[in-house]
Formats: C-alpha cells, structure tokens, sequence
C-alpha cells in the first residue's frame, strides 16, 4: 500500500468515525437540549431577574384639608409643586389619614403646608433613608415653587449603556460555562459508555488507530462548536442587547480554543472510568468549583484574595475573563493572551495525561 | 476495496493460529493453564466448554486482546508484539456479546467498520450476504438479539479477513437465528477463510467444526474431529431413565449391558453400548422389582456424554 493512500485511507476512517460520533450526539436529544437550549434559558431567567428598572417614585402625602375640611389654596400650590417633581409620588390627605399612612410606611414623608403666618413643614422618620431622600426632594420642590432661582445647573449621566449591565457580565459567562460543560459531559459520557458497553475492545480488534479515535471525540464536539457560539451570543445580541465590542474572530477563536482545552479535561475524565456513573461523579467534582468559583454568575473578584491565586488559575475563570474582555470591552489579543495561555495550557497537559493512563480494555 | 470474499491470496502451510504453554492468572482464579492449540489454515476450529472453563480468555489472547502471563502465540505466523498493525488488518473479530453503539444504524456501523480495513469489502454486499439489507437504516438499538449478532458477524467480515474469531457466536439466539448464523458461517468457510470459534452448545460444535478441542479448567482435555471425539466414548449410547422408587448407582450398574450409571437431576444417565440388549434387560429389571417406570429415553452419544464421561459433570450449567 502506498503511502498517500494509507494517508487518505487513514483521513477517510477519521472522518468516518467523526461523523458518526455527530451522528451520536444529535441522536441523543437530550445532550442537544444541555448544549443548546439550556444557557439560553438560563440567559432568560437570570436576563429578566436582574433587569433594570426605573427607581420607583418616592410616596409622598399633603395634608389638603387644613383641619378644617375646607380648600386650601396654600395645598393646593404645595401639590402643585411637589408633582412637578420627577422622584415623587404626591397624594392628598386629611391630616388624620396622612399620619396613619405615614405611620404605617404607605408615605415616606408628610407635608403640611404653610399658611401666611406658618412655613410649611414636613413630617419623617428620619431614620428611613428614603424619608431623607423624600425630604429633600420636597424641599427642593417647594423652595423653587416659592421662587428660589439656582446659581447654578448640575447635568446628571444615567449609567446604563451597554456593557455595564449584568446581563451584559452574564453572558460570556455563559458561553464559557457552555463550553466547560459540552467539553467535558460529552466526551466523558460518549467514552464511558463505549467503555461499559465493550465497544472501545471491539473497536481496538480492528485496524482503527488510537489517536484517531480520541481525535474523532474531540472533532465530533467541535462540529457543533459554531452553533452553540452563535446561538447564545445571537440570543443576547437580539434579546438583550449585548453587543460584541471586540472581535468576532477573536471571540470564536478563544471559543474554541476553551473547548479544546475542555476536550482534554474530558478525555481526562473519561480516560479510565468504567460506567456512566462514574463518569458523572467524576465529572460533577471536576465542573463543580468551576461553577461556583470561576466568575459565571458574580464576578470571581469577591473571594478573598488568599484564593484568588487559585481561582485565576482555573481554566473557566481564564476562559470567562478573556470572553468578558472580548465581548464586553472590545479587548484584543495584546490584552486577552494571558487568559488564553492558561486555558491552553490546561488543555496541552490534561491531553496528554489523558493519553498517557487511558485505559482501553 | 475488493469485494468477492474469494480473491483471498494462497495461505502458506503455517498454522493459521498456534499456541503453547498458554497460562493467564487472575486476581483467585487461573483461567488459562498451560494451553497448546494449532489451528490449521481453512479450517474451522471449535472450544467447546462449560462456561467458565478459559475458552473466552483463550481466545482473546489469540485475537491480541489480552497478555498471556506465560506462553507463546502466533497468528498466520507472526508474533502479536511488532505485527499488531498487520495482524489486526487480517483478524476479523466478533466479542462475546458484542455490543454495538445503538444510536447508529447498521449501514453506519459496518461503513465505519469498513472504513479501519485497507482490503475493505463493499459494505452493501457484507450486510446482503448477512440478511441485514432491509435493516440497514434501523438503529442498532432496535434489533433483536438475532439480528444484532449478524451485525457483529459483518463488522468482523467487512474487512475481507484471513482468520474469523467468534466468541459464543449463538448464545442466547433462537434456533432459527442459530442457523441462519450457520449458514453464514459455512459460506466464509467456502471461501477458504479460517475460522475459531468457542461454544459450549456441542451440537453447534459437531455440526461447524473440522476440529474440537475440549476445554475444562483451563487446560484442552480431548482434541480431535467430532466423529473422533465421540468413538472413543466406550459406550455408543445413552439411556436416560427414571424410577419409583429411586435407585442407587450400583443398583443400576448391576443390571447386563449398563457400563456406568450418572445422575443428573431427576433423571439416571446410563451408558449402555447396545440399545437392543440394554433396554429389555433394563425393562425387565424394573417390572420384576415392581418398581414405577416415570421416564425413559435414548440417544445415540454426544459430545455432550463425552464430556460427562471425562469429567462427571454436564457441559451446560442446569
């Protein structure tokens, strides 16, 4: 046999056993839900949880009947005034009902106002810290209805600009908890099983090559590498908002390097288990400080600093800062190679120690 | 890619499988002690033996699969250490309940299969020869027992090999299932293909294999054709044969023309050499004692007796 064709034969079996192993996964409806629909779910859930809301409006009462029941025109400009305050909330009140509501913390704060003989004036617990901010407000209002000019005019800037939300923090921290998971649930699980069940024997009696195989897991994961990308980015893009700043080359390529790197975990998992459970015992210590540790849902920095050392190292932490960067503050390659390093590194080592002890009988 | 089965070059007149001294220890037990085997190229060549007596560690070791703790092993004249490679492209393997994966159908997996050979055959022809061409797109999962087995039959044939290893290729199958694997089986024969294969049903022995080698405990203890095996039986026939009350051994020993008397169960296992003077005599035995007739049969002697005979135990496990 000549050397091309034993080449070609040998990229024809690999191809073969890489489709089969796709063919595999698809077949499984359950591992297409987990890599799929699962982070985009949790996308929503947590999206809609932590929205922003415009701050609710301050509840504030004004005594309108004077004690006498009659119209007071002095509440009448005191209502006036307050309303056109944005941060309050104004209702009229008979004294009696407006100490009840104030009591019972329906107000934060009372009005009672002036006449021509008595300034207004305004009744709080001063220890309710929106009491203070009410009084405030209110004085603000009523000092400027009187006719008090400002000196001078403060511009305000909301922060809300994408980039700076949670939904925007979440989202690479999803993407790169995806790739941990697929990476390592679907190679363990795959190997396991063909372990269990004999078929890494039968397969060893013919011909096929080892690495090929082990190549095989790893090209069957990636083939779905590019839709599991797109759809949870595409997802926060169209629902959210979250715009990749950076680029999107840089972003696919740190994908799917983390997925490599998370490959090699996998086959390192897998690499001498003998049933499913095993697998996923293994599998559950190797992703569960990942999933708590490394900066997916809150950001890593608020463990104390003793750990942090520890939880840089990780590969998901490395992972999900570099997607972070990427995505979120338009880094590139100068900035995010670090992170990427620590992942490659991880994947080079437990590659190789997953080839070194594999066990194939 | 070939595809006829029969452009197989001339074999040299090595063996096509030989053995010596094979041992393999495990953990508490010896599952292989001190085993010699020469399988002779074209030939199809039986273990029969209960389960537990070697014939699967035996067979893995041949086929490359585990380490023998002392022995030689050659395959089609070449050594496993150095020729891996080679061998594994000549080797057609089935496991002993081989399992497939079920989420692939059964054109993938022997395509698959196909794809690890360099003297491929047509993956199509494999599963028409094999009856599995109306399968073809079922998965694995789905089959029946029967069919399953075909399947692990045509990937072990889809690489076109030199030697076909089956390890308990019928075990657990219907009888009808068994003998379309016959078939199956007779037609690599056809071919010149050399074929090993354990059983521990004797009549699947006797019916497929030029030769047998008896295995119990780890050691061959008979070896020949079956036709061989069976006439160095002294007694030709078997009268099986139960009584109210019972009887002892010796009761029954007594009796002219009972060579050896064996229980099994309910039943009394008597070796007699000729129906025709055994089974009057025994006949008139038990009316003359007045005891109850519940069971008689006979049957010419089988493997089955043969190994009765060497060891006092039956061949399958009650």
């Amino acid at each position: 046999m000549s050397e091309r064709s034993s080449w070609s034969r040998r990229l024809a079996s690999l191809a073969e056993l890489t489709v089969c192993r796709a063919k595999e996964f698809v077949r499984e409806p359950e591992a297409v839900f987990w890599v799929f629909l699962f982070p985009v779910l949790l996308a929503v859930a947590l999206g809609l949880a932590f929205r922003e809301k415009a701050p609710d409006k301050i509840p504030v009462g004004v005594i309108a009947d004077g004690g006498s029941g009659a119209k007071n025109p002095a509440a009448e400009a005191a209502l006036a005034a307050l309303e056109r305050s944005p941060q309050l909330a104004v209702r009229a009140y008979a004294e009696k009902a407006g100490r009840e509501a104030l009591r019972t913390g329906r107000i934060s704060l009372l009005v009672v106002p002036g006449s021509s003989t008595k300034p207004p004036r305004v009744i709080l617990d001063e220890t309710r810290p929106d009491a203070r901010t009410a009084r405030l407000e209110a004085e603000d209002a009523l000092q400027r209805a009187a006719g008090r000019t400002d000196p001078l005019s403060v511009g305000t800037e909301k922060l809300t600009e994408p980039g700076a939300r949670y939904i925007d923090f979440l989202i690479p921290g999803l993407l790169g908890l995806n790739l941990m998971g697929t990476g390592i649930w679907s190679l363990a699980f795959s190997i396991a099983v063909a372990r269990q069940r004999r078929v890494l024997k039968r397969l060893i009696a013919t011909p096929m090559r080892k690495a090929d195989y082990l190549l095989s897991q790893i090209l069957g994961r990636m083939i779905f590498l590019i839709p599991e990308v797109v759809i949870l980015v595409g997802f926060g893009w169209i629902a959210f908002g979250v715009a990749v700043h950076g680029s999107i080359l840089l972003l696919l390529a740190a994908s799917l390097l983390g997925a490599m790197s998370f490959c090699g975990l996998g086959l390192l998992t897998a690499s001498r288990v003998g049933t499913m459970e095993g697998a996923s015992g293994l599998a559950n210590l190797i992703l569960l400080p990942m999933w708590l540790l490394s900066g997916t849902f809150f950001s890593s920095e608020r463990f104390p600093d003793a750990v942090q050392p520890v939880v840089n190292a990780l590969p998901l932490t490395a992972l999900n800062q570099a997607l972070r960067a990427i995505i979120n503050e338009g880094h590139g390659l100068v900035e995010v190679w670090p992170q990427l390093a620590i992942v490659t590194v991880w994947g080079i080592v437990s590659f190789l120690v997953a080839l070194r002890i594999f066990k194939w009988k | 890619m070939s595809n006829a089965a029969t452009d197989r070059p001339a074999i040299p007149a090595i063996p096509a499988i030989r053995c010596r001294g094979l041992v393999k220890r495990y953990a508490d037990v010896t599952a292989v002690d001190g085993l010699d085997l020469e399988v002779l190229p074209g030939e199809c060549f039986g273990l029969l033996g209960p389960n537990g007596a070697g014939k699967t560690t035996t067979i893995e070791i041949l086929e490359g699969l585990a380490e023998p703790d002392a022995g030689e092993v050659e395959v089609l004249g070449l050594r496993w250490k150095g020729s891996e490679r080679e061998l594994r492209e000549r080797l057609g393997i089935s496991l002993q309940e081989t399992q497939l994966s079920e989420k692939l159908t059964v054109g993938e997996t022997v395509r698959l299969f196909g794809s690890f050979y360099a003297q491929a055959r047509d993956p199509e022809a494999v599963l028409a020869e094999l009856s599995l061409t109306e399968k073809k797109d079922a998965r694995v999962g789905k089959l029946s027992g029967g069919q399953k087995q075909r399947l692990a039959v045509a990937c072990a044939l889809v690489g076109n090999p030199d030697i076909l290893f089956l390890d308990e290729p019928t075990t657990g199958l219907d009888p009808q299932s068994r003998r379309e694997l016959w078939d199956q089986i007779a037609r690599f024969r056809a071919t010149g293909g050399t074929l090993l294969l354990t059983t521990h049903y004797m009549d699947e022995a006797e019916k497929l294999c030029d030769r047998i080698a008896i295995v119990d405990k780890g050691k061959v203890i008979a070896l020949g054709t079956p036709r061989d095996l069976i006439s160095r039986l002294p007694s030709a026939y078997v009268v099986e044969i139960d009584t109210e009350p019972d009887w002892s051994a010796e009761r029954w020993r007594a009796i002219p023309g009972v060579q050896e008397a064996r229980r099994f169960g309910e039943v009394w296992s008597l070796a007699v050499s000729s129906l025709t003077e055994a089974v009057p005599e025994l006949l008139a035995t038990v009316e003359r004692e007045g005891a109850k007739l519940l069971h008689l049969s006979t049957h010419r002697a089988t493997l089955e007796d043969l190994f009765v005979a060497l060891t006092g135990r039956a061949l399958r496990d009650e």
